[in-house]
Formats: C-alpha cells, structure tokens, sequence
C-alpha cells in the first residue's frame, strides 16, 4: 500500500530538554520524521520545548510550536491545528506518555486524531509489566522468573522453582529495606522471613536474579504487512546490572552462535506482532544465562530509542525516517534503501567492521553521587566508534570520549596515575563502575587471568580475550625506545589493533608528531571504508566513512571545493546538543552556497552524524590524529572549528601547525580571547573592564593573587567548558582547596583568578561578525545573579531590566570587541553589570550554547549565517546587517539531572550541572518563564502549601515573594527565623518545624508531598546547611520544584501568577516570526 | 602475535593478498565466494554446497564462540579454504567443545587471516567469482599463480558426486530446542525420499519436524528406484555447483513431474527442476551467500528475510510460463527465487528454508510440503 491519502497534517511530540536517558537522540529522529513526512507532501507540526535542536528550526516542520510538552499545551495546539494524525513515536519516552495522557484526557477523541506508529493498548501493553508478562506468557517467550509469596511455605515453593541466586523484596517497607540477594539456602530463609516480618501486609517479591548475564538488545521494524526485520543486534560488554545506556555496548552481537542468535530473532518477532506495534521500530532487550545459554526477555521499547539511533549510526540504515514512513502507509519492499539506492529498505543490514560505544559520564560534576553503575543510567552522553576489528574499535571509542583517554590506557593520563592496587582492581571489577574497563587493562597488567576477571567482572571473556590481545601488544610495543626504530609491520600491527599515535609515543618515549611523521614516510596511513549496510555485495554511493588500516581505501576525493566541519563528540554537560545544531547548521549554509562539506564527530545521538546531513560524514574521534589523517586523505579548502564547542576549539591550533587551514577567526584571536594575559591587554586597549583578576601558576600564587585583588574571587582552570572546576572562594582555605582542583583539571594551563561581582546582572550576548560589519544576534539578561553559570542560569531574550543606554553600551563594547579580536562568524559575550558598570566577564570567539535559542528567538539561523562569512559572503550579501528585536519575550531555561544522583545538593554555582535547555517564548514575562519551567519539568502549582526558608541576608527580598504568594491564594509555610521575619512584615504565614525540632517537621511534610514549590536559599552556616540539603534533596526526590535563589523565586511568582489556572496559550514560532520587526 | 606464520592468497587474475596462517597448514584450491551471514560459520564449513569453494566470511571477527556438536550441515567440513579478517583465539560459547582455529586444524581447511577482506569482497564483486589459492607452505607468488590457473574450474563440473552419500539412509532426527521453540510434530506421518545432492542435515531435520519419514538417497538413484520406495513426496536437495552437468538428476526430476510425484526442492533441487522443465540457468557474477537476502512472495506479497548460498541461478526468460509460475522473487536483483508448477503438484525455491545457518522466515515451506502431499492425495482419492 503506498501512502495513506486520508492523513494530511501528522504532530510529531519531541522528547523536550536534554535529560539524562533523552539526549539528542530525539532530535536525530524527529528530524528524520520531518524531514520523510514533509518529503512525502504531509504538513507536519511539531511541539517541542527544546530550542537547540534541528528539528525545532522553523523549517523542519510547517508548524513550529516550541511549547512545554505537558499535555494541557499540546491539547492546545491539538486545538489549533486539527492535525489528522499524531505520530508518538519518535519523541522518546515523554512524547509517548505524553500520547498516552491526550488519550485518556479524550483529547485526541474530541478532536479526531489517529494514533499512528502505536496505538494506545499497544504502548499500555509493552509498557505495562504485567500486561507485558501475560503476553510473553502467551506466546511462550521467557521471562526472568518471578513470584509473590506471603508464607515461608509459599516462599520455599517459589524457591524451587526460580531457583538461585533470587532477588528478594519486601512489599511495602520504607525504601526497599529488608531485601537482599540470596545465594544459598540459608541465606534465601533469613532474608525472607526477616522480609516477611517487616512487609506491612506480610509479603515478598521474590525474583529470578539475572545479574551478571549476557545482554543483548534487537533493533526490530515492522510494516503494516507483516514485514519485520531486524536492523540490528547489540551486545553489551558490561552484563546484565549496568543500565544499557551505561554499558559499554558492541554491535553485532559478538558471541551468539547462529543458532542461539536465530532462537532470539524468532522471540523478537513474535513480541512485536503480540505486542501488535503496527509499524516502525521496537527495541527489545534480552538476557542469556552465559552458563546454560537460557534466553529471557527483559523489556520491550514500542518506539524509537537510544539504541535505535546507535543501531541507525552502526548500520547506516535510518530508523527512524523509515519509522515515519512505515507509520504513514509505506511497506518496507517499497522504500528504498538510501544507501545503496537499488535495493529496497526490506532487509537485514549486514556490516563489516565492529562498533563500540562507550558512555560518557560526569560524576565530577556531582561529587556527592555514587559512581557505581546500576540499573538506573547515570551517563550523560555517548561516543561511537567504528573499526575493522574490537580492539581497534574500542581504542578509537575510548579515544573519542575526550576524557584524556587515547585508548585503552598507556597515555600521558595514565602514566600521570599510580596503578591501582590489587585489592582495588578487585573491588572495580566486582562493582561496575564507569573506570571498569581501564581496571580490566590493569588486571591484566597485573598478571590477572581472563578467567579470573571473568569470574569478578562477569564480563564475557571473549571480550577480555581481546582487551589481553591489547595489552599484550601494549608490553610488545613498550620494548621499543624510540618510534622510529620500531618495524614497520610492529607499528602497522600497533594501528591495526587501535594504537593512537598518542599512545605509541607514550610507550615508546616519543612524540606524537613523530610518530605520525615516522608513520607516514613508511607508508602506514589511515584507510577509509564506507558503511553500507551490505559488506560491500552492493555498490554504494553513500559518502559515510570510518578510518581503519588496512589495504584499500574507499574514500575519493571530488576535486571540488570542501570545508571540513569538525562535530563536538560526545554530549557532556557544558557541551551537548547546542553544537551539534550548529555544525548541521553549517552544513545546511554551505550546501547553500555550493560547497561540499564533510562532517567529522563522534556522536552517533546527533542530527550531524546523518550520512545526508554533509557530503561526506567521517564517523571518527575527534583527535588531532584522527582529523589530520582525514586532512591527509581529502584535499580540504577548509576547517571549521567554532561550531563544535570546545573540542575542535582545543584542535585548533595544533590543527593549524599542521597544515590544516581554519577558516572564520583565526587561531591567534581564539588564543587572544583564551589567553589572560593577551585579552587583557586587548581589554585595557579598548579602555574595557573586567574584574580584578591575574593568573597564577601554582597554588601558592593563586594565594597571593586573591589577596592582592580581594576576596570573594572565582577561581578556574582556562581552556575548559562548562565552568568545569570552576568555584567562588570566599577565602584562603577554600581558595587553596579550589585551585589545587583546577590545576588538576588543567595541567598545562595557568590557573585564572577573578574578583567576583556580587548581586551584579550577568548578560550574555551572541554576535555574528563579518569584515566590514558587526550585527547582534541577541542581548540576553540572566535572571540569576553573576555567580551562576550562564548554562544554569535562566535567561531572557529580550533584556526585562536594563536601560537603552546600557544597552547601547553593551552594543559599542561588543562591536569594539568583535572588530579588535577581526571575528569572522560567531561570537559570544558575557558581561556583568554591577550598579551600573559594564565588565566583560568572558569572551568567546566561536558559536556559543546560546545560538540555537537566540535563533529561534529572533527567526535567523545565526549559526547558518556565520558559516557562510567563514567561507567569504559578507553579512551585506547575506542580508543580515540589522539586528532583531522581538516583541515577544523569550526565556531559556535548564533541566537538571539531580534526581538521577539522590544525595547530591541542588544549589547553583559557577560550575554547570544542567544537562539540557527549553525555551518559552510569550508575549508577557511571566508566561514565558511559567513555559520555560513547565518545560523544564517543573509541576508548577497553581495552589496549595508553599514553603519559604531563606538565608538571613535574603529575608528582606523574601517579603513581597511571600506577600505575593500569599495573594495569589497559596499557604506559605516557614520556620522559625523567615517566619518571623514575615510575621513582622504582615504577610500570612505557618510556622513549621525545623528538621527534628518537633514533628512533623518541614522533612514529614516535603515527604507528605504537601509543599507545591519550595524557596529556600543557601546559608553559609554549615550547620543550617547540613539541613537545608536534606530539604532539597528530598525535595527532589519528591519531586517537588525548589528554587535556590531569589530572582528565581521572583521570576517563579511571575511565572505563577501567568498560570494561575493553567492557562497556556500557544503560538506557532512560524507565527512569532512573521510578526518580528528588526531595528537598526 | 609474534608468533604468527605467513600466509598467501593469489587469485587466478594476478591479485595478492598476504596475511597469516591459521587452521590447517598447506595449499587450497577453489573459486572465492564471499558470505555476508554475521553468525554461522560452521554451519557454513560444514554447507556440502561449498564444496570447491574458498570462503570468506565478510563479518571481520569470527571464531567467537568456536565450534560445537552441533551446528553442523553434513558429515564433513566441505569448504576448501577460509579467509577472514581475524580469527578468535578464544571460544566463548557455554556449548563451544573446541577453537574454530582447532577445528579448521581437525579438518585440514587451511585457512588464512589478516587479509583486507573487504578489499578482496570488491574485487570479486567487481571481477566475478575466480580461482584462488590459501597457501601457507609455498609463498612463492608466482608458482602460486601459475598453480592456481591450472586449477579445475566449477564450470561444468559435477560436484554432486563429490559429496553425496553412497548409500540409503533413514534420517530420524528433527529440530532440537536450541534451534527453534518446537512445535507438536505433525500427524498423520508421511514418508519423504530425499534426494542428496550435498544435503543440508538441517532440511532433514525440518522433514523431520514437519511429519515426515525420512529417507535420503544418493544424488544419482534413479526414479525408479525411488518410486520403488513408493514415497508420499520426494525432496530435491542442495547441492554445490553448476546444475547443468548434473544431467542424470534432470532426468530423474522429468519423471517425478510427470508421474505427479509430490515434488519439493531446494537450492540446486530448484535449478535441476527448472532444467527438467527446458529452462535455462545461468552463472551469476559472484552469487548470493548470505543471511539477509529480501525474498518477495508474490502471492502473499509479503517478504521474507532468506539464507542464500548459490552462484548458478534460473533464467527468467527461458521459463515455460505455461509449465511454471515464478512464485518468488529476489527484492535486490530480481533474480528468481521460487517456482510453483502448473500441471505437477511441485515446488521450489532458490534459498534456504531450514536456515542454519539465517532467519528462520522461511521454514513454514516445510509445513507448505506436507500440505501440498495431503492435498494431491484428496485429489487422487478424487480420482
């Protein structure tokens, strides 16, 4: 059947802000849905709260509505655009629960809209664990083995026939307690007689343990005519107990035989058709007991996943785009397969190389969370990598994290720390954690066994077969002193296995370039072969690279006019989506101008890494090797470094000594804005301030510095994102503590020290420069004071506060700056406005975390633009020469992972712990916050109990916050000392007491959920402090939405008094845009 | 991996591949197929159809979980020569009894590794299947070469009676549950001659399953000795090779038609049947040998994903539309894949319904058997 004709307007729900478990994988297949359904004649529209994505760009979808994703703003927009169809299946979780709540509100009944992709049953039916167990019952699929028994008899019973190890919980006990692995028989009777006494109605789970097992995970679509293939399978290094997301995970599967492979391939086909997903892409998991080979089936995904977009990014056959086409009415046999373009998409990809993918995390931004991996996915982003062989695969993916990493050890980071001992290599193999597989090299190092690892680690030996391979090569290539002595076919054996050039200077007591150079004169560069989805049965002519070193190389150069965009590899707070927007972004304007582009990253998440994103995609590291052999290979014009945050930033000079030519500003300047000493001098040239600051080499120096400029000082490392180690000290113990942290993070860089600007306004500014010319983008006030960084803080577009001629101020210094430091392309400021002084706190020659919202804000692809300057069009040309300023109140906000890390305390610093943005965008202040936060995942409240607790210095701002509460109907609730201070201003208020003074105790309540939205900032005591993180921590954990600061609690009352009553209204950015006027 | 010895693979055109031994040591002999299956090398080894064939697997990492039991097609490794891109030291498999490297040693393949396998995957696709030797004794290009071109060729070769039983045997053993969730065996039973034209043991145990009992008989008995078994249905196997010299069996096949001998055939059973019927077939440029082959029925319209291993295939053109329809049909070249006959209750199909190895889509051909038997029996009975 080809596309169904009654369907005219299909919504597509995104997956909101960057979260951990959502990152940009949703962008990456909601674009792909766009971009098919609208391919197809279908006008989409679109609801997602996320500016930074591609797929939010106003010419995605017909229809743009960045909105909060809570299902009263997508009824409306329902409402709004009576589309025929809704398509929930590409958004990830949120939009399916999202779909799944427009249902039951009879949403999608009033208005007539068509679940398509899934149906309501089926989401309920693999969502639900019950209703997914009767139906893996039905059609004789396993599952872990499980029961309930309310008697030792019962228990005993069930015992036989799970058998153990079991997992046993109590129902009904306060946080899990009295539950307990059991390995043996007396072990199994204490803990469930101990867990039937505690068990409030006498009860236990008891359930097969599986822990330890051999995971797996298909990739499955299926059209309407019953067509089902697998796209691909995915084995995962670490066993079953590590979140697959945090799990070290290879496609194919590595160690099935065929038929064991074959018995899981029939399961997966039998779910999907009982689950009865009608078309598109499922995921579903799989355990394999390693000893007797029994096959379970853990979980099923009706939708697009994570895996999903790995899986697309491994085979290069694009889930998702034939996801929505499937959804729309096409079979598989009549979609052809992009890559090869003759055959059909009605089949089995096959590949020729190994993938790995290895999780990136950042538990150094959370120093109080457990880093032991579990069930729960603690990683915030993924790098892939794509080789001939594992080991050469898993060197390139440890490469590619960027965690200092070169491969599998042997590198400076690991030179620059001790071995661990036995006993500690012991315990990391025992318990995963995100350091697991450098403990695996160190065991073997150690003289472990593989069947010794394998018995602590679990890890299947086949993999630890081949990490041995490494490092047993690593000991042979250790016995050179010098690279260029080495033989040619021991270095070729070294890059083969997956040696960087990094690593074999470090064994060898060489340099990197040496041993590049040495490489080159003997003939052993890097060969590129394509990913085809077929092993080369079929000729391709699908530009989508992968470097290996083998004999031929596929990779043709055109002769044309080619810039290279360099990726910003693997999310990670400080660095996500925003970058990848802008690298598409660039690609999309040089398209436009007629020049070939080839993109290089690291992310299989991304919208860039789509093969028909560039001309050519290299799915490669982004490492000074890994780009220069692509330079080597491909006569490249030149180099685009600002799109991709820091990373390509961190290339670029050792890029430009290399030969590579970086277009847009140069090297020099980027080095003249990083550098303290030279920005500095620039700034005082300009006759611009910054705050007291100095650079300081060592700790000691740091010391003096602060002294000299006074304190309170923010102390950091250079050349990081994110705020990375970034702290304010109030004093010299702290100062010392901080800057020995910052010297760590960046060893070879001085350590920066400002003055910090207490209760000043910190606004950022994007501008876009060419060389006549200087436009803003936009001037963006931060809502929080100077102090909190720009990722954390919320911000607005445009300024609510500041005055024409601050305005005009920040533009004359932006322009001074932009013209001093000959930006060609993007460039982002950030200024601090302290009692009516203009600092310069930060400049950035390069696209900044801002762009992608400022764009959507304004309707100007600034990203897109900047491009276009780098590669010679001049701002006049390109008919951006004024700048916009709407009428419309734009707000970004962010979204933080601390429910994924309990314990950890939420306050805001100069160190960024956001994971993701949203936009509101509103005529008024108040609703655009109220969207921002409600996309962000705040429940904002519209009534009820509000608890207030503020710092002593902050109780004056406190009393018109809980005056104003109080008059818009909610209870405010304090202890003791805002009490008081309220009382004596007037303002209704209950007392509650403090934690333990008496109970209940502000703890019982947040715990009762009886508190809407707490207001409680930070008291330099210790002691208060001590409670005010029990407050917010189980404030998180309950959900329940706490502001740290008083300008958020002012914009937060803004924001309640928008949405009293719930009412949203939402307007299409289409519509934003055509209403915008630009001014000179 | 010091210790690796070298090896040699040199093509009849010229073109050289070093790499390193493993497995058996010595000199193969045979035309390069590539298999495109991630998973099922042994099966593959095992496959009597390779028979004359130097294979190369185009998944890089294989040998992963070893060899077992089990997973074999046939009472012998078939396969002249292997070629992989690297080879697992270490079997990991809960059923793995030895190394693929041990295995290949047991049965004298020699095999060579640490070639660019899928550089040598588009010379082929480029130039056609061709004569290849794997040697890891004599490294001598030249006297390689001149060796390999005077190498018999799979052209007009019978290779049936290179790998075909001798004798008649009962085959009793069906699926077991490590290959498939079983379903209740079929009753009443019915009685199968099975012709071995290299046959797969896994077709026998798909009879098997299905309801049948079974009898294999070598590749050159003759029709009347197998009507003498008076069977419910006869089976038409795989088999290696060009169809064209393997004259006696398309003779055979003419009676089975004509007596209206429920007929079923496979692979080359299909190509011999198509033969028997004055059709042509065909070399073809280097083959299909995969586990991920789009087949379309087009009765039903619906696809199925087919394990494939043939290098000869039907010519289209050269059917008798008025003897056969073309039932199925290859979705990436349209080559044909399947034929139903008009006046003979009889059908077949190029790929491989009892997998082993690749997906199991297909296996309901079995069961279609069985229900073709049963209703040219209501039609005899009809009379």
């Amino acid at each position: 059947m080809p596309r169904r004709d009654d369907i005219e307007k299909v919504l597509i729900i995104g997956s909101g802000p960057i979260v951990i478990g959502q990152a940009c994988e949703f962008d990456y297949s909601g674009t792909q849905a766009c971009k098919a359904l609208r391919e197809e004649g279908y006008e989409v529209v679109l609801v997602n709260s996320n500016p930074a994505t591609i797929m939010t760009d106003p010419e995605t979808a017909a229809r743009t509505y960045v909105e909060p994703i809570v299902a009263e703003a997508v009824a409306k927009v329902i409402e709004k655009e009576r589309p025929d169809a809704l398509l929930p299946t590409l958004g990830g979780q949120t939009a399916l629960n999202t779909a799944i709540k427009l249902v039951d509100m009879g949403v999608l009944e009033k208005f007539g809209v068509e679940m398509i992709g899934a149906r309501y049953d089926v989401i309920k039916k693999a969502e639900d664990r019950e209703l997914f167990r009767d139906a893996m019952e039905k059609i004789g699929v396993e599952m872990p083995r499980n029961a309930i028994a309310y008697t030792m008899d019962e228990a005993l019973e069930a015992r036989d026939k799970i058998g153990l190890p079991c997992v046993i919980r109590p129902s009904f006990t306060m946080g899990g307690s009295g539950g307990g692995i059991a390995y043996n028989v007396d072990e199994f009777e204490r803990i469930v007689s101990n867990g039937l006494a505690l068990s409030l109605n006498s009860e236990v789970l008891i359930d097969e343990s599986i822990i330890g097992w051999k995971e797996y995970e298909l990739e499955v679509m299926r059209d309407h005519k019953d067509n089902v293939v697998i796209v691909c399978s995915i084995e995962n290094l670490d066993p079953m107990g590590v979140h697959t997301g945090d799990s070290i995970t290879v496609a194919p599967a590595q160690t099935l035989t065929d038929r064991e492979y074959q018995k899981m391939r029939d399961a997966a086909l039998a779910i999907i058709r009982e689950i009865g997903v009608e078309t598109g892409g499922s995921n579903i998991q799989f355990a394999i007991c390693p000893k007797t080979g029994r096959m379970t089936v853990i979980e099923m995904n009706p939708r697009v996943s994570r895996s999903s977009a790995l899986a697309s990014k491994a085979t290069g056959f694009p889930i998702a785009k034939i996801a929505a086409k499937l959804a729309m009415g096409y079979s598989l046999d009549e979609i052809p397969n992009d890559i090869t373009e003759k055959t059909p998409a009605c089949f089995e990809p096959t590949i020729d190389y190994c993938v790995v993918k290895v999780p990136r995390f950042a538990f150094e931004k959370f120093p109080g969370a457990d880093p032991t991996l579990t069930t729960a996915m603690k990683s915030v982003g993924e790098t892939m990598a794509i080789g001939r062989t594992f080991k050469e695969a898993l060197q390139k993916a440890l490469r590619g994290l960027e965690t200092k990493r070169f491969g599998l050890g042997a590198d400076p980071e690991d030179r620059a720390k001790p071995a661990p001992s036995l006993a500690d290599i012991r315990k990391s193999l025992l318990k995963p954690n995100c350091e697991r597989i450098f403990d695996v090299r160190h065991a073997l190092r150690a003289g472990m066994t593989v069947d010794l690892i394998h018995e602590l680690s679990r890890i299947d030996r086949w993999f630890l077969e081949n990490l041995r391979e490494i490092v047993a090569f690593e000991g042979d290539l250790s016995r050179y002193s010098d690279p260029t002595t080495m033989p040619p076919e021991v270095l070729r054996e070294a890059k083969r296995l997956g040696f960087s050039d990094v690593q074999i200077a470090t064994l060898t007591g060489g340099d990197e370039e040496v041993v590049r150079l040495h490489r080159r004169a003997l003939g052993i560069r890097a060969a590129f072969k394509k990913v085809d989805t077929c092993a080369a049965e079929f000729a391709s002519a699908t530009p989508y690279f992968y470097s290996t070193f083998e004999r031929s190389t596929e990779a043709t150069d055109s002769g044309a006019r080619k810039v290279m965009i360099l990726g910003g590899g693997p999310n990670r707070i400080g660095q996500g989506i925003e970058f990848d927007y802008c690298c598409v972004q660039a690609a999309i304007g040089l398209k436009e101008m007629g020049i070939e582009t080839i993109m290089v990253n690291s992310n299989p998440e991304t919208v860039s890494t789509d093969f028909d994103t560039s001309d050519q995609l290299f799915f490669e590291p982004l490492t000074r090797e890994d780009v220069l052999a692509i330079h080597d290979a491909q006569q490249i014009d030149g180099c685009i470094v600002q799109f991709g945050g820091q990373t390509p930033l961190n290339l670029a000079r050792a890029l430009e000594q290399a030969g590579v030519t970086i277009i847009g500003t140069s090297p020099d300047s980027i080095d003249a804005a990083e550098d303290r000493d030279r920005f500095q001098r620039l700034l005082k040239h300009l006759d611009l301030r910054q705050p007291a600051n100095d650079t300081a080499n060592t700790v000691d120096e740091a010391v003096a510095v602060a002294e000299r400029i006074g304190y309170p000082v923010v102390v950091r490392p250079s050349y990081v994102l994110g705020g990375r180690a970034m702290e304010i000290v109030y004093d010299t113990e702290s100062l010392r503590k901080f800057a020995a942290v910052a010297a760590d993070v960046a060893p070879d860089a001085p350590i920066l020290i400002d003055k910090f600007l207490e209760n000043a306004i910190e606004v950022d500014v994007d501008a876009i420069a060419d060389a006549e010319r200087v436009v803003l983008g936009g001037v963006m006030e931060h809502i929080e004071e100077a102090g909190i960084h720009s990722g954390d803080s919320t911000c607005v577009l445009p300024p609510y506060t500041l005055s024409d001629e601050l305005i005009d101020e920040i533009r004359r210094q932006t322009h001074a700056l932009a013209k001093a430091l000959d930006v060609r392309g993007l460039m982002n400021i950030q200024f601090a406005i302290q009692r009516g002084t203009i600092y310069v706190l930060e400049v950035n020659p390069r696209a900044s975390r801002t762009v992608p919202f400022v764009s959507k804000a304004i309707g100007v692809p600034l990203a897109r633009i900047a491009a276009k300057v780098m590669a010679g069009m001049t701002l006049a040309e390109l008919g951006f020469t004024e700048e916009v300023w709407p009428r419309h109140v734009s707000v970004k906000a962010p979204a933080f992972p601390f429910n994924k890390f309990p314990g950890q305390d939420i306050l805001l610093g100069p160190e960024m712990k956001s994971t993701g943005e949203v936009m509101g965008i509103d005529s008024d202040l108040g609703s655009a916050v109220a969207k921002a936060f409600l996309g962000a995942g705040l429940d904002l409240p519209t009534g009820g109990k509000v608890f207030v607790s503020v710092r002593d210095e902050d109780k004056e701002h406190a009393v018109p916050i809980a005056r104003r509460l109080a008059e818009l109907g909610f209870e405010v609730v304090s202890t003791e000392g805002t009490h008081d201070a309220l009382v004596a201003a007037d303002v209704p208020v209950t007392r509650v007491h403090k934690i333990e003074v008496g109970r209940p105790d502000v703890l019982d309540l947040i715990k009762n959920r009886e508190f809407g939205l707490i207001v409680n900032t930070p008291s330099a005591d210790p002691e208060v402090r001590e409670d005010e993180v029990k407050i917010r921590t189980a404030a998180v954990q309950h959900g329940i939405p706490s502001i740290t600061t008083i300008a958020g609690a002012k914009a937060c009352v803004l924001a309640l008094e928008a949405y009293k009553g719930k009412r949203i209204e939402v307007k299409a950015l289409q519509d934003y845009h055509a209403a915008l006027v630009s001014v000179t | 991996m010091t210790d690796r010895r070298k090896a040699v693979l040199v093509f009849e055109d010229g073109v050289v591949h070093e790499g390193f031994a493993f497995g058996a040591k010595g000199e193969a002999y045979g035309e390069v197929v590539f298999n495109t299956a991630m998973s099922g090398y042994q099966e593959i080894l095992t496959d009597p159809s390779y028979r004359g064939q130097l294979v190369l697997m185009t998944y890089p990492l294989i040998g992963n979980y070893g060899v077992n039991p089990e997973d074999v097609e046939s009472r012998a490794v078939h396969t002249q020569g292997f070629i992989v891109r690297e080879f697992s030291r270490v079997a990991s498999s809960h059923r793995a009894t030895a190394t693929l490297d041990e295995y290949l040693k047991e049965h004298h393949v020699v095999g060579i590794e640490g070639v660019d396998t899928r550089d040598i995957v588009m010379h082929v696709r480029a130039r056609g299947a061709m004569r290849a030797v794997i040697s890891s004794d004599d490294l001598d290009h030249d006297s390689l070469l001149r060796k390999v071109r005077k190498s018999p060729s799979l052209d007009g070769r019978d290779c049936v009676r290179e790998v075909t039983r001798w004798a008649v045997e009962e085959w009793t053993e069906g699926f077991d549950d490590s290959f498939v969730k079983r379903a209740p065996v079929p009753e009443p039973r019915f009685k199968v001659v099975a012709y071995d034209f290299g046959i797969k043991n896994n077709i026998l145990r798909g009879l098997v399953e299905s309801g049948f009992d079974v009898t294999v008989v070598p590749g050159h008995s003759t029709a009347a000795e197998v009507l003498a078994l008076k069977p419910d249905g006869v089976f038409l196997s795989n088999g290696p090779g060009d169809p064209e010299p393997v004259s006696y069996a398309v003779e055979t096949i003419r009676t089975f038609l004509g007596e209206r001998v429920p007929t079923f055939g496979i692979c080359l059973g299909h190509q011999l049947t198509a033969l028997a019927l004055g059709a042509k077939t065909y070399k073809m440029k280097f083959g299909h040998h995969g586990a991920n082959q789009p087949v379309i029925d087009l009765t039903t319209g619906k696809t199925e994903i087919t394990s494939q291993n043939h290098s000869f295939a039907v010519d289209p053109d050269s059917l008798d539309l008025s003897m056969a329809r073309i039932s199925h049909k290859n979705l990436n070249d349209d080559t044909v894949e399947g034929l139903e006959l008009i006046e003979s209750p009889c059908f077949t199909v190029q790929y491989h319904p009892e997998a082993a190895p690749g997906p199991h889509d297909a296996l309901y051909l079995f069961a279609r058997f069985r229900k073709l038997i049963e209703e040219s029996k209501v039609e005899v009975a009809a009379g």
